[in-house]
């Protein structure tokens, strides 16, 4: 007879993320992340926060799957993450967008290739990527500049492409790890801007930063972690200090 | 795999030896100095067996029979010892043949005198072999045959040439063995080093979801592209060479190669291009799987 699975936690309406009881330790044995209870549905627009070593890094690693949970359960867009073969991880990352706080680009090809790379790893014919990537990169404002190397564009310039890389994939959930981390007020705001754009048109998003009148300005769902724990799951929160 | 995949992969391996210039260099000359030993040591071993060879062709085991045996048991002999597949070859020598044979070596025309053959019972076989190796175990069937009187055999020049193959191959093994060891742990460190250099790309590669197959197959095309052109760039050196070598010892040794044989460079090299342009890839392969396997886990 067969068995049927049972999900964990508790019943959320189109739930992308679920993240169940999850503790992380590392083999120091230092606790990264504490019994987290964390449920994402598709479309949200949510953020992390949380001081240095509060366990926001941690937590994105175990989201790509980067990292493996010491216990409870986690479950991204239907991967099991603590059963997930190997081979599977490279066609569950592909429904992952990834923004990093440094850009993280190839400093040796220009904006254009830099996004094509993206595709390229998808293994998408050249027919598509003539197509899709001149499209995305007009979406983040970088049409006229697609020739130019990382060096020859600003900070923000740098984290467009880097949107535009993680996006031309059309991936379901956008992971924006401080993505105004390197970026100057107005740049950061016109990132905001995009992101908040791109989860209009559907996509979740996920924005771990520290950037407190971001934060408090735009009303969205704040998860707050401080050591490692949940402290607080607010919709349209605000950043709670430290102290 | 798209087609737009394979080669794009083709050019991220040929990129990588570019971006990695000093260590690709490296590796590809080891791989040439250690191909090119291995070019001239086989051409010299092609020649030296081929040298062997024509003197294992000139050892030869006689048969002699018993006195007063029938013409018709000669025949039957004869046909028992072609029939064995060490023997490369045969003649019969009559008591006629080799008295006039030793006469004429030996006696000149003091040989007048004898109105009788003296080596009446010298009628014999002469059995050339394809492998001096066998000489005894054909020797010793031959003296078990009903009708052989004796079998004369050159125990000293057959052990001799069996044991100068053995040495060859022995040396040759262990030679070739040890130059294909270094390679490959060159091209290891050069594919650990370009893995290193990239390693900010790898893990963007990882984070959007390349396979392992993807993010692998362009350090294993540089590794085989390393050892094909490795492989390749000796052959042309040897060829030149082995022309040059031979046209001198037959210009300055006239009677060396009289007495020598020697392998003519398409014989030589109808072996020796596959085998190392089999090597340079193999040599490639091992060098970038084996690292590519162990830094690698996507």
């Amino acid at each position: 007879m067969a068995v049927k699975k049972r999900r964990k936690g508790p019943v959320v309406e189109n739930e992308i993320i679920n993240l169940t009881n999850v503790s992380k330790a590392y083999s120091t044995g230092a606790p990264a992340l504490k019994d987290v209870n964390l449920h994402i549905s598709r479309g949200e627009f949510v953020f992390i926060v949380g001081d240095s070593g509060s366990g926001k890094s941690t937590l994105i690693k175990l989201l790509l799957r980067e990292l493996t949970i010491s216990s409870g359960y986690i479950n991204v867009m239907g991967y099991d993450l603590s059963k997930i073969k190997h081979r599977k991880i490279p066609k569950f990352r592909r429904n992952l967008g990834i923004v990093f706080q440094d850009f993280r680009l190839l400093k040796d090809r220009n904006v254009y290739e830099n996004v094509a790379f993206a595709q390229r790893i998808i293994q998408k014919s050249n027919k598509e990527i003539k197509k899709n990537v001149p499209s995305i990169l007009a979406i983040v404002g970088l049409a006229g500049k697609y020739k130019a190397k990382p060096r020859q564009l600003s900070g923000g310039e740098q984290q467009r492409v880097a949107l535009a890389r993680a996006l031309v994939n059309q991936p379901t959930i956008l992971l924006a790890d401080e993505p105004t981390g390197n970026l100057d007020p107005k740049n950061s705001w016109e990132i905001m801007k995009l992101l908040e754009q791109i989860n209009e048109n559907g996509t979740t998003v996920i924005v771990v930063t520290h950037n407190r009148e971001i934060v408090n300005a735009m009303q969205k769902r704040v998860v707050t972690l401080r050591r490692g724990v949940i402290i607080s799951d607010e919709e349209k929160g605000g950043y709670i200090d430290e102290d | 795999m798209r087609i737009s995949t394979f080669f794009y992969t083709l050019k991220q391996g040929l990129r990588n030896i570019f971006r990695n210039k000093l260590f690709s260099l490296a590796s590809i000359a080891t791989i040439a100095a250690c191909l090119f030993l291995f070019g001239i040591f086989y051409a010299v071993l092609a020649n030296f067996q081929h040298i062997v060879k024509n003197a294992e062709e000139g050892v030869s085991v006689w048969v002699f029979f018993e006195e007063g045996i029938e013409d018709i048991r000669i025949q039957q002999i004869g046909d028992m010892i072609a029939k064995r597949p060490e023997v490369a070859k045969m003649e019969f020598i009559s008591a006629q043949e080799a008295w006039e044979g030793f006469r004429d070596e030996y006696l000149g025309e003091y040989g007048d005198g004898f109105t009788e053959n003296p080596l009446e019972n010298s009628a014999n076989y002469q059995v050339y072999l394809n492998d001096v190796s066998m000489q005894s175990a054909l020797v010793t069937y031959l003296e078990s045959i009903d009708g052989v009187r004796m079998v004369n055999r050159s125990e000293l020049v057959a052990t001799t040439l069996t044991g100068i193959n053995a040495l060859i191959a022995y040396v040759s093994v262990g030679i070739i063995a040890i130059l294909l060891a270094v390679s490959i742990f060159l091209i290891s460190n050069t594919v650990a080093i370009g893995i290193s250099v990239r390693k900010e790309e790898i893990n963007i590669m990882k984070y959007i979801g390349a396979t392992d197959f993807f993010v692998r197959s362009p350090f294993v095309v540089e590794g085989i592209m390393i050892g094909l052109i490795g492989a390749a760039m000796p052959l042309g050196f040897i060829y030149t060479i082995y022309n040059v070598v031979l046209a001198y010892v037959t210009d300055r040794f006239p009677q060396l190669s009289s007495l020598l044989s020697f392998v003519a460079v398409g014989e030589v090299f109808h072996v020796l291009v596959p085998i190392s342009l089999g090597l340079g890839v193999g040599i490639g392969f091992l060098g970038s799987i084996v690292t590519v396997r162990r830094h690698l886990r996507v």
